[in-house]
């Protein structure tokens, strides 16, 4: 950076350069910021005509608040173990338990998320906000998955498209096209794929397997929604980070390639050995970059399926524009907003922890 | 090598590029299959998803879907506004935020290093944790305009362009060019009495070319692509950008081939905008990782 000599050195010029620029980042990132963790404390609205109250952590236990409950089966008169029809015991209902129970005022309100069985008494988790948990959970499984397929189909393609060809240009500008469209197009297009009747994908299969694949509603079934949405993001966005890896392979030096065959080492082995650490630091951005695109998962859904079938397709963010713009919630979307960032920063501290330089 | 076979060596060729066109065909597809539905009448359209008819122009091919969109919205005016939202945004981000960078890199002055490392710290807050509490401050901010003082800036086209003209990643992408320019230059500048305004104007900005380039095409991709903050401010027509202006075409009866029509007209051009200057786009994704 400059050196500080007098002929560089101007405290006025050097604000007057920098405000317009760090000015608006002020009032349009830093400022939003920080009312979204001063706005997750009231009960703020959009439009309200009550004045704004200070509600302290309420927005955030209605939000994160769970809790558990084991129950043991009911019995008759004699102490045997009530069975329906199927033979299952059977249990109180837990509406006795979370609905005005004086003996249980920390489960006052809240839903089973889910439960298992436990020798004969059945365990229940239970949650304040059920959809906003499945909300959460989805956008980790979004996470988990997209990060390293994505980040690993990116770096295939990047090998595919770093050999010596003619006309490689041109595979590359095609794979890299999608990036450039948008989402929401995207979105639109891949629900023909995705029909249950007549879509692509259906057809594809079912031709590949000459008519033995029954065809699936890959939007409309829980089990296959959120996975055709993470197929159809990863299709999308692994352009752009062939693109990063591409310019990290050219960044090693060819004589570490010629090194490496001269001593005959394998394919896998120069990939291993000269290829891999020569991408450290592009590795860990891709890593870095894909986690924070994968978590703001919003356009997807809202095009695709709005959060359905069931809930299976629920996001944070999602979740976040359905309260503060859709309920005009602005203190709920705020208290979203405040749990996704420290969610984000924890996995990038996590990740960065993970990926340091060990000596 | 040499113990290969020409043959043997024509294969391996032939297999690569089988391999390299099969993937170029996966991501091809759904581009194809928008444009050559846009060309066909809805009915048509549903039924030849069932073969690959999808992918051909065939059958009753004309334009009617496209005057078809055009008349049940105004399609034109979607355009108009998200050009001129892309287009102002763009200019005015690389004015301030190589303003920005210039002071940052080539100025001492108290406060330049915290003023940096906050910068770089916004990179890593998502638009999606701000955009709720911002949309509670665009409903709030004044404006003095024509009609004198007013406040809210929902339903305008500020609200949609000033946000998002400084932003952590174009600063920081003009501050890593910047570095690598002479410095020498810039004091000898100095000697001879050139104002920092001088200095900025000729000698700088005219060697900023490159980075130039790089911070327009990405702004502009994120501009024209917007989706969830027009959502949230902006409900009038008159500045609606053309993706949330889609939603025109789900009322009653969804009419999907004028669906594929206005969704060809808003992607082509950037397409084909993209693969005119391809290797400027794919240089500018590739200089955000390098020093990364």
């Amino acid at each position: 950076m400059a050196t500080s000599s007098k002929l560089t050195s101007s405290n006025r010029a050097g604000w007057l350069f920098a405000l317009p620029g760090f000015g608006l980042m002020v009032v349009f990132i830093i400022l939003p910021f920080f009312f979204a963790i001063a706005l997750s404390f009231t009960n703020q609205r959009l439009i309200s005509p009550n004045p704004t109250e200070f509600v302290g952590m309420a927005n955030y236990k209605s939000l994160l608040g769970v809790g558990m409950i084991t129950l043991e089966p009911e019995r008759d008169a004699s102490g045997d173990i009530i069975r329906d029809d199927s033979g299952a015991p059977t249990y109180p209902k837990l509406r006795n338990f979370t609905r005005k129970n004086p003996d249980y005022p920390k489960l006052d309100g809240m839903r089973e998320w889910t439960s298992w069985q436990s020798g004969e008494n059945r365990t229940y988790v239970l949650a304040r906000d059920v959809v906003f948990m499945r909300a959460v959970l989805n956008t980790l499984i979004f996470v988990l998955v997209v990060a390293p397929v994505q980040g690993g189909l990116a770096l295939g393609l990047a090998l595919l498209i770093n050999q010596r060809l003619r006309g490689i240009n041109v595979y590359r500008a095609i794979y890299f096209m999608p990036v450039v469209v948008s989402i929401v197009v995207v979105s639109l297009l891949w629900r023909f794929i995705y029909d249950g009747n007549n879509g692509l994908l259906n057809n594809i299969l079912s031709s590949l397997t000459f008519g033995a694949f029954s065809p699936i509603d890959w939007l409309g079934n829980p089990d296959t929604a959120l996975g055709s949405i993470i197929g159809m993001s990863i299709w999308q966005a692994v352009g752009f980070h062939m693109v990063i890896w591409l310019s990290g392979l050219q960044t090693i030096s060819p004589t570490l390639y010629e090194a490496a065959e001269i001593e005959g080492s394998s394919k896998w082995q120069t990939f291993r050995y000269v290829t891999w650490p020569g991408l450290r630091n592009t590795a860990v951005l891709v890593l870095i970059v894909i986690t924070m695109q994968a978590f703001a998962l919003f356009s997807q859904i809202d095009v695709m399926t709005s959060g359905g079938p069931l809930d299976s397709t629920q996001t944070i963010v999602f979740q976040a524009v359905e309260r503060g713009y859709g309920k005009q919630d602005i203190s709920g979307g705020s208290t979203i907003s405040v749990i996704l960032f420290v969610i984000v920063l924890s996995i990038s501290l996590i990740q960065r922890w993970l990926t340091r330089e060990r000596r | 090598m040499a113990l290969v076979s020409p043959d043997n060596r024509g294969l391996r060729l032939a297999t690569r590029y089988a391999v390299l066109t099969i993937i170029a065909l996966i991501f091809c597809f759904p581009l194809v299959f928008m444009i050559m539905s846009s060309l066909k009448p809805s009915e048509q359209l549903l039924l030849d998803t069932a073969s690959l008819r999808a992918f051909l122009p065939i059958g009753d091919i004309s334009l009617d879907n496209y005057s078809a969109a055009f008349k049940r919205a105004p399609v034109g005016l979607f355009v108009f506004n998200s050009m001129l939202v892309t287009g102002v945004t763009v200019v005015l981000s690389l004015l301030i935020c190589s303003m920005t960078a210039f002071s940052i890199v080539f100025l001492n002055w108290r406060g330049r290093d915290l003023v940096l490392s906050i910068i770089l710290a916004t990179l890593i807050v998502p638009f999606e944790t701000i955009a709720i509490p911002m949309l509670l401050l665009a409903s709030k901010l004044p404006w003095i305009g024509l009609d004198g003082f007013t406040t809210g800036w929902l339903n305008t086209y500020r609200v949609q362009i000033v946000p998002f003209i400084a932003d952590g990643l174009t600063i920081y992408l003009f501050v890593q060019y910047f570095k690598d320019l002479p410095h020498e230059l810039i004091e000898a500048s100095r000697v001879e009495g050139a104002s920092w305004g001088q200095i900025y104007r000729r000698i700088v900005m005219p060697l900023a070319g490159p980075v130039l380039a790089t911070a327009a095409i990405l702004k502009f991709l994120a501009m024209y692509n917007q989706y969830l903050w027009p959502l949230m401010v902006v409900q009038q027509e008159q500045y609606r950008p053309v993706m949330v202006g889609l939603q025109y075409f789900f009322q009653l009866n969804i009419a999907w081939g004028e669906i594929m029509a206005y969704l060809s007209l808003i992607t082509v051009p950037v397409l084909a905008f993209y693969l005119f200057l391809q290797r400027a786009f794919i240089a500018s994704i590739a200089s955000t990782g390098v020093k990364g």
